[in-house]
């Protein structure tokens, strides 16, 4: 499995799509605090960058190479390499290489400018997202076998936690704000990955307005040790549940 | 001339006679301060040396100056009003006073002054009081350099740090309080300076005014308050160089003005505050040189201000800059610097040639439905928001600073 693993991370590190995102999140790290005289500034730019074009070059990045890659899966299961170690290490090293490329990229401007514990968090939050989108990719993968339907699908995926998701909480809010919705809000918010990360940096970057009125409940949950560990949990279980399906999927496919 | 020489050294000795320095102490010639008062004639001095007296409560009633050396204790044993002063000229100084009763009907303090003029307290300890200070229908009294703590858990229990009851001509100089319900309260108070005090953890506002007109406070620090400032029913309040910090949580401000007018807010800082000022009912207030940096909010504006002129004033690093919660805006916003801001000098006179809306369509919308701050943000209110800057719909019109500055005032 380390063979494989290591063949495919350095076969991904060295794809010139994966520099580019590596240069551009640098251009964009480095520019976004350097730029602006403050850097809370620059830090919400790096959110606005985590929130939307990590996840769409993961989800997208990840499907294409596997579409790409489909002959080399088939040969290597021609070998005799049990199917869960083919895939497994097809996930660790494209959520490996990403995760790299961001951390070089995004993180290392970060650490330098921001507050620790600010960046820290958000470092963490960008590494999750991109293992997140990488295992959806995957998942996607699985489910079509046609490269355009699979990469369809992706696409959809993305505009729908980016953008449709929030609508839609956007009108619930406002179809039941008569209503003590505060609670269900917050269960409401497990169901997008990106959701759940902007509200954890959200705390920690505008509090004094989360603190006033109903902020309280969202403060009260997400605030304390036991919110931030159940919504890490929360994060990591996306990443766990696409993987193991996808995973049963691939075991069960006929090539 | 011999006789006159006589005269003269006899009207001397006349004066010093006058005010003769009655020593209180264990070893001393009084053991009780009450003793001392009882023989002292209006003009002397008392001087209590230290140690801890416990002699329920203790009236002042001639004019006299109380001098604590190496601060005496004065207990009220948690059963009694500690010192009442119902004389002019008094002078309270150098003392701890402590551990008065507590009662809701006459308001026990530690130190409460009853319809007197001149009275002076100074360089007091006041420790552990149900109200610390207390003044009423009194005059030209001073109040400097007091340390006033208390223990309050929750409004009801505990009174004011400084309570003023219908006076006029106080001065409150240079005093620390902290854990009690107001720090300073002004009911019917005109005509006073609040000047370098520094009002912390009270659980309701640092500092109160309650129809009190023509007053002042300037250099005053209030942090961690329920609110720094609460000003209601007042008239020509001057409000300068003030920094309130860290004011947090449900509800609380930097400033909250409700029913007044003919204000001056100018020179403060808000730093860390829920809601910087507050403004519910308040008219022709001048709000200029301020800065507000860090807030929830920097400035909430009901819609029944009228005719405020907002000026000169840096926005910075706010979540929202400002809020409302109608349609009407009756005030006039000008030369403000909003870190927000995206237009452009064109004519290099250092005022954006492009008006600015400070009026983000999502402050709108959280104002009438808090929840939705859950998505602040998120990319779709991001483009509400620029989509309601570039066409404004929801947003008043007239919500606009049209010469906003392009750098932050140097303040």
């Amino acid at each position: 499995m380390n063979r494989i693993l290591k063949y495919i991370l350095l076969d991904i590190l060295k794809n010139k799509f994966v520099i580019a995102y590596t240069i551009m999140l640098a251009v964009i790290g480095w520019s976004s605090f350097t730029l602006e005289d403050n850097s809370a500034k620059g830090i919400l730019t790096l959110l606005n960058l985590i929130l939307l074009t990590v996840p769409l070059v993961s989800i997208l990045f990840a499907a294409i190479y596997i579409y790409n890659s489909a002959e080399f899966i088939e040969l290597l299961i021609s070998h005799p390499i049990k199917r869960k170690d083919i895939w497994l290490s097809l996930f660790g090293g494209l959520a490996g290489s990403m995760v790299l490329a961001f951390i070089l990229g995004a993180g290392i401007p970060l650490l330098i400018y921001s507050d620790f514990s600010q960046s820290v968090l958000m470092l963490a939050i960008g590494i999750i997202i991109t293992v997140i989108f990488v295992a959806l990719a995957m998942l996607c993968t699985i489910i079509y076998k046609d490269k355009a339907k699979g990469i369809g699908l992706t696409i959809i995926l993305w505009i729908y936690f980016a953008l449709l998701f929030d609508g839609i909480l956007l009108f619930l809010m406002f179809q039941f704000s008569d209503y003590p919705i505060e609670k269900p809000m917050v269960a409401l918010t497990a169901l997008s990955p990106i959701d759940l990360s902007r509200i954890l940096m959200l705390l920690q970057l505008d509090s004094a307005a989360l603190l006033g009125y109903t902020g309280a409940i969202f403060n009260e949950f997400f605030g304390n040790t036991k919110g931030m560990i159940i919504s890490f949990m929360l994060l990591l279980g996306w990443i766990v549940l696409p993987l193991i399906i996808s995973l049963k999927k691939f075991n069960r496919k006929d090539l | 001339m011999k006789y006159v020489f006589i005269l003269l050294l006899f009207l001397l000795s006349g004066i010093t006679g006058h005010t003769t320095k009655l020593h209180v102490g264990s070893d001393k010639k009084y053991k009780q301060i009450k003793q001392a008062i009882a023989v002292a004639k209006n003009g002397d001095s008392i001087i209590v040396f230290k140690g801890l007296y416990k002699e329920g409560n203790i009236l002042i009633n001639k004019s006299v100056t109380l001098i604590g050396i190496n601060l005496p204790v004065i207990d009220g044993d948690k059963r009694f009003e500690v010192l009442s002063v119902k004389a002019n000229n008094v002078t309270i100084s150098g003392f701890r006073i402590q551990h008065s009763g507590y009662a809701t009907l006459d308001d026990p303090g530690g130190i409460k002054v009853y319809e007197s003029m001149n009275v002076k307290i100074i360089n007091n300890d006041v420790y552990d009081n149900f109200f610390g200070i207390y003044i009423q229908f009194s005059k030209k009294c001073v109040i400097k350099n007091n340390r006033i703590i208390s223990f309050g858990k929750e409004e009801q229990t505990i009174g004011n740090g400084i309570h003023c009851w219908k006076s006029d001509s106080l001065q409150i100089i240079g005093n620390s309080i902290s854990g009690c319900r107001d720090g300073i309260y002004f009911e019917f108070v005109n005509n006073s300076t609040v000047w370098n005090n520094k009002a912390f953890n009270n659980i309701r506002y640092g500092l109160h005014f309650m129809n009190s007109n023509n007053d002042a406070y300037y250099a005053n620090n209030f942090s961690k308050n329920g609110a720094g400032v609460a000003v209601m029913f007042s008239k020509k309040i001057t409000m300068r160089n003030n920094h309130f910090a860290d004011n947090w949580g449900d509800a609380a401000y930097g400033i909250l003005f409700k029913e007044i007018s003919d204000c001056i807010l100018t020179g403060n800082t808000f730093d860390k505050n829920t809601a910087a000022v507050f403004m519910d009912g308040s008219n022709r207030t001048l709000v200029e040189n301020n800065q507000f940096t860090n807030n929830g909010w920097g400035l909430k504006i009901q819609a029944n201000c009228m005719d405020n002129i907002i000026q000169k004033n840096n926005f910075i690093k706010n979540t929202f800059d400002v809020s409302t919660n109608g349609t009407l805006l009756l005030n006039q916003f000008k030369n403000n610097y909003w870190d927000k801001y995206t237009g452009y000098d064109l004519n290099k006179d250092k005022i954006g040639d492009v008006p600015y809306r400070p009026l983000s369509l999502y402050a709108v919308i959280v104002e009438s439905n808090p929840t939705s701050m859950l998505l602040y943000r998120s990319f779709i209110v991001s483009l509400l928001d620029q989509s309601e800057k570039k066409i404004p719909s929801l947003t008043p019109e007239n919500f606009i600073d049209e010469s906003p500055l392009m750098k932050a005032l140097k303040l």
